[in-house]
């Protein structure tokens, strides 16, 4: 087997050097009637070849742009095609960044201590806020961390998370919250515009201890995230802003400028690939005030002994390895190696990079946007600005439009019935700088 | 080797308590400060909070573990030492002196008679050791 | 002597906030091909961010490639050699796994791609719930859960929809007292307590001690087998036994299943759930720190309860077997995460397991036991094992033997980094004063495994003739043993602009 170095001629010469007859004298503390008498029944082996034949079957199996049914998509929701820089493939390839573990020995692991670092201060930068960590999950479970960590900041027992959240954050956030004691409210959303509006929140109680917005919203829609925080803080609870559509961050007001208390998301759009909704990255920043009570790893910098300055993991006594069953959450390995392909997205698009990207986004889907509305019978269906998604309101079941655009190749979004069972005409579309304008006029052309 | 002043009343769980009329000033011992290494976080209440006796009343933290704070006697927060929120190394290096934790006001000075002295918690530490 | 490694010249290089220069860019895009409209014009300005992302470098491409490359010299990976991290599994990591993972196909697939047009994925997640619960020898597979810690969490939540019901979610989680710490904290997002058992002389459960804690409030047993000292649980079945008539479920922690793999399964030893490491067992890289994947095996009982979507196989309108995501799930516990899971690290995993195939399966764990063996018959006599035994996949010392001139873990961990190893996990379990835990895996080859042992006893005889030698360690690093005590006092936890104060924090 290529991947054990010693023959079974050296690991026989080994047991003999340690006086054991074979193998499965290891394995006496095992035991005999537990010992599985028979192979694993599993396909048996396959070389290279064929194991590279096994899966780019299956790969050309699924629809992309250039593989399966070669399809144009306009697919969105949380997962985003934006165009990825090479290098950040050529810079995660390096052994030194995939094949090391978590940087617990700082003298042999500043090169992804510094990455995380740098990773921090991006995120910073991003969300306005004083303090991020190293990286959770993904956006879903950051959300769900940040209902838990407003719960314990607060002593609050209830959560108020709106309507427009991403349904898949929200089925995240219900599974972690049902066991905390903690009881969950929806905040309805105008069915004008798609977004929040102030008053539901001041309608809440005063035992809220968080107010999960998001936005760019579930619909597209973007949250005027000023006036939402300052009701919020009216009613003593912590403002959560969650953005699951990192880009976003290249051209709308930082969430933290806005008054949030923490942000959380996905940084998938930084350079990560689709890869069927993983891994991802997500990520989490708060004030200065709540640093203490951040989950997740932390790096910080300090100096040597020789006063040469390094970084290292931080403030460790929050985390599960030292403080158990009381610890901020249970989170361990989390997405290290994809926290580094955003920091290597983020420094090669950079600031202005970021801000264009952003505004090639906005500046399409407000094309297809209009384009799509002066179609017979479609119409956009909320008021509010967005930034590169919107719903559009079709004259017949969403589905059956799917079902033709797929004739014509084209997956022209996703049907919102899927997730609210009154929205049966409505298809949520997402137009990227991916998108190209002749794209655009195919969907046209094809809804006519 | 760990210094355990004769002016103090200790508590099994490693806090010292300095009582002058019915207020008390409450920090960890030496011995405490040692077994935890270099401590880098204080975590103290509010001033006005009550606390019964053998309650936690807050947390100090080192690199590598943390520690629950329980008071002597019952009583109520009066202050709480700012310097610890910049210095917690305050606590390693004058637990008994710059290093206090909170001050209370005793609300049964009687239950200070229950504490033990000097010797005994020295006695105390050294029967820890030798488990 | 120091043998495997030699220091050398090593690249300086600062934050990459440093290296921007006004003007320098690191992309091209396309044009924008449709008619650009004033901004304000689409999205209201006071929604706009009103600074320019000031601290967000400027660097070209070239500036990425050397920041990003010299840092990483600075670290120690798998690919440079042992990585003796004991409960980690830091095994080589095929490379075959890698380009796999990137094929397009997959890299570019939407996880809302209506499932006709995304059957390759659906199989290929099929295929590793087969493979895993055949490996497992339990009924049903959940590959959604992100690392270990949200599998531990996903199959708690199991167990409680499952007791709940039965009638009544019962109140305690039971945990040796040399789990990992995750373990606690998984149960506490339950709504479990968490109640210690005690280990007994040999670091196994103690079965006594077991039977009368035992009770119908205990929800479920969390068990790691092999242990964390390393050693199988002998008494496994009646361990469960008693756990399961008392109405209880055992968990079992798959950490350290690279020693079991085709020798013997969780679901034949009466284990009712249990997760797996991916990045450990089935060889996708850890990454610096991640992403992983913590995948659940379950028996049939607790197939109803597991997260939706779960994958269905159907005929469609022309006979044909086709793979459906069914969400219609009324007894589960809900999602834990969002999409499928860390789909990238799962395919790599299954390209694993179709490359090994049974034989190489069993191989592997075979090896990897050998290994730690072999580490512990050339190390016995100068490390102090802590506990007497059949060690498995790894060996647990002490520095009982070394603390009498002063030197300790600590101190030979930090030795081993100067010889050109990483060190092993130090202080864990928590039960083992000075514990350095030693898991070689089946990666290394003879020589590497006798370097190894080299510098232990090397390091060892230091500790004696010369200890501040071993205390001061590691000398030959670019960096030496850092402050930790002032980063957590005053946390500097991002770069901020040297003079405008004003781009510093918020903007």
């Amino acid at each position: 087997m290529r991947y054990i170095p010693n023959s079974a001629e050296e690991r026989a010469a080994m047991l003999r050097e340690m006086g054991r007859q074979s193998v499965s004298d290891l394995f006496r503390g095992i035991p005999d009637k537990l010992k599985l008498k028979r192979s694993l029944n599993l396909p048996a082996a396959l070389s290279e070849t064929e194991t590279l034949d096994f899966f780019r079957n299956l790969a050309e199996r699924n629809t992309t742009r250039h593989t399966g049914g070669r399809m144009t998509s306009f697919l969105g929701a949380g997962a985003y095609d934006h165009f990825i820089p090479t290098i950040i493939d050529t810079l995660i390839s390096r052994s030194e960044f995939y094949t090391s573990y978590t940087p617990y020995q700082p003298e042999i692991s500043q090169g992804t201590l510094q990455a995380i670092f740098e990773f921090q201060t991006m995120i910073c930068e991003l969300t306005g806020m004083d303090v991020s960590n190293a990286s959770l999950y993904d956006g879903s479970t950051a959300t769900a961390e940040a209902v838990l960590m407003a719960e314990r900041v607060t002593n609050r027992p209830k959560v108020a998370l709106a309507g427009n959240l991403h349904p898949e954050y929200r089925q995240v956030v219900d599974t972690y919250v049902h066991n905390a004691g903690i009881t969950e409210q929806t905040i309805i959303t105008c069915a004008e515009t798609g977004t929040v509006l102030p008053e539901a929140i001041l309608n809440l109680g005063s035992d809220v201890a968080a107010v999960v917005v998001q936005s760019p919203n579930f619909f597209g829609g973007v949250e005027d995230l000023q006036k939402l925080a300052e009701a919020t803080h009216k009613i003593g609870a912590l403002f959560v802003v969650v953005v699951a559509e990192g880009l976003s961050l290249g051209l709308l007001q930082s969430p933290g400028k806005a008054g949030a208390d923490i942000v959380c998301g996905e940084a998938q759009s930084f350079g990560i690939p689709l890869s069927f909704g993983g891994s991802y990255c997500g990520f989490f920043a708060t004030t200065e005030k709540l640093m203490r009570q951040i989950p997740g790893r932390l790096v910080g910098q300090t100096t040597d002994t020789e006063g040469r300055s390094g970084f290292v993991l931080t403030l460790a006594t929050r985390e599960q390895h030292i403080r158990r069953e009381k610890a901020t959450s249970n989170i361990c390995t989390n997405q290290g190696l994809y926290a580094l392909m955003a920091t290597i997205y983020l420094s090669t698009m950079g600031r202005r990079g970021l801000r264009e990207v952003a505004e090639q986004n906005a500046q399409k889907a407000h094309y297809a946007a209009k384009r799509i509305a002066a179609v017979d019978g479609y119409q956009i269906r909320f008021s509010a600005p967005f930034f590169n998604e919107f719903v559009v309101s079709c004259p017949k079941p969403s589905e059956e439009i799917l079902a033709e655009l797929a004739d014509k190749k084209i997956i022209g979004g996703l049907s919102l019935s899927r997730f609210f069972p009154e929205m049966k005409n409505e298809i949520l579309v997402c137009v990227t700088e991916t998108t190209t304008k002749a794209e655009i006029d195919s969907l046209v052309e094809a809804l006519k | 080797m760990a210094a355990y002043p004769d002016d103090l009343h200790y508590t099994k769980d490693h806090e010292w308590i300095r009582v002058s009329g019915d207020t008390g000033a409450i920090g960890i011992t030496d011995f405490a400060q040692e077994q935890l290494g270099d401590v880098v976080h204080v975590q103290l209440p509010h001033v006005g909070e009550k606390f019964d006796a053998h309650a936690t009343f807050g947390e100090v933290e080192s690199v590598k573990t943390f520690s629950e704070l329980y008071t002597p006697v019952s009583g109520e927060v009066i202050e709480i030492n700012e310097a610890l929120a910049d210095a917690p190394e305050l606590v390693n290096t004058s637990p008994y002196g710059d290093g206090w934790m909170v001050k209370i006001k005793l609300s049964d000075p009687g239950q200070v008679d229950s504490l033990l002295s000097a010797s005994e918690y020295e006695d105390f530490v050294e029967s820890q050791k030798e488990e | 002597m120091i043998k495997k490694a030699t220091t050398h010249v090593n690249q300086n290089e600062g934050l990459i906030f440093e290296r921007s220069r006004p003007g320098r860019v690191g992309y091209k895009l396309p044009a924008l091909d449709v008619e650009a409209e004033p901004i304000d014009s689409l999205i209201d300005s006071k929604l706009l961010r009103d600074g320019d992302l000031a601290g967000l470098p400027e660097v070209s491409e070239v500036d990425v490639i050397r920041h990003f490359t010299r840092i990483s010299t600075w670290n120690y990976a798998v690919d440079f050699g042992m990585y003796p991290l004991g409960s980690c599994t830091m095994k080589y990591n095929p490379k075959l796994n890698e380009r796999v993972a990137r094929m397009e196909g997959f890299a570019a697939s939407h996880p809302y791609t209506p499932d006709e047009f995304a059957q390759g994925n659906l199989e290929l997640l099929k295929e590793l719930e087969d493979a895993l619960a055949e490996i497992t020898g339990l009924a049903a597979v959940s590959l959604q859960p992100a690392a270990g810690a949200q599998g531990e969490m996903t199959g708690l939540m199991v167990i409680r929809k499952c007791l709940e019901s039965r009638g009544a979610a019962r109140k305690l989680v039971l945990i040796p007292d040399s789990a990992h710490g995750t373990n606690p904290a998984s149960a506490a997002i339950c709504g479990y307590q968490v109640k210690t058992i005690k280990s007994n002389a040999n670091g196994a459960i103690d079965l006594e001690n077991l039977r009368q804690v035992v009770n119908e409030d205990v929800a479920a047993l969390m068990l790691t087998n092999p242990s964390t000292l390393g050693m199988f649980e002998e008494n496994i079945e009646e361990v469960c036994r008693i756990v399961h008539d008392a109405g209880g479920f055992v968990y079992m922690d798959g950490a350290n299943m690279n020693a079991l793999v085709g020798v013997t399964r969780p679901g034949d030893m009466g284990a009712d759930v249990i997760h797996l490491n991916l990045h450990k067992t089935f060889s996708t890289p850890h990454g610096g720190g991640g992403p992983g994947a913590g995948p659940i095996a379950v028996t049939k009982e607790l197939e109803p309860f597991l997260p939706f979507p779960r994958i269905i196989e159907e005929k469609n309108h022309k006979g044909e077997r086709v793979l459906r995501l069914e969400y219609n799930r009324p007894q589960s516990i809900g999602r834990v995460r969002a999409f499928h899971g860390n789909y990238a690290v799962l395919v790599r995993a299954l390209c694993y397991i179709v490359t090994l195939g049974p034989d190489g399966l069993r191989e592997a764990t075979e090896t990897a036991v050998l290994n730690a063996n072999y580490i512990a018959h050339h190390l016995k006599d100068v490390y102090e094992v802590a506990f007497d035994g059949q060690p498995m996949h790894e060996v647990i010392l002490n520095d009982k033997r070394q603390q009498k001139t002063g030197v300790h873990t600590l101190d030979i961990a930090k030795r081993l980094i100067d010889y050109g190893f990483h060190p092993m996990t130090v202080y864990f379990p928590l039960v083992v004063p000075g514990a350095m835990m030693i898991e070689p895996t089946e990666s290394e080859g003879r020589e590497e495994l006798d370097l190894f042992i080299d510098a232990m006893k090397s390091i060892a005889r230091e500790a004696e003739a010369d200890p501040e030698l071993v205390k001061q360690a590691p000398h030959n690093t670019r960096i030496g043993r850092l402050d930790e005590a002032a980063a957590a006092r005053k946390p500097a936890l991002r770069w901020k602009p040297a003079k405008t104060s004003s781009a510093a924090g918020r903007e």
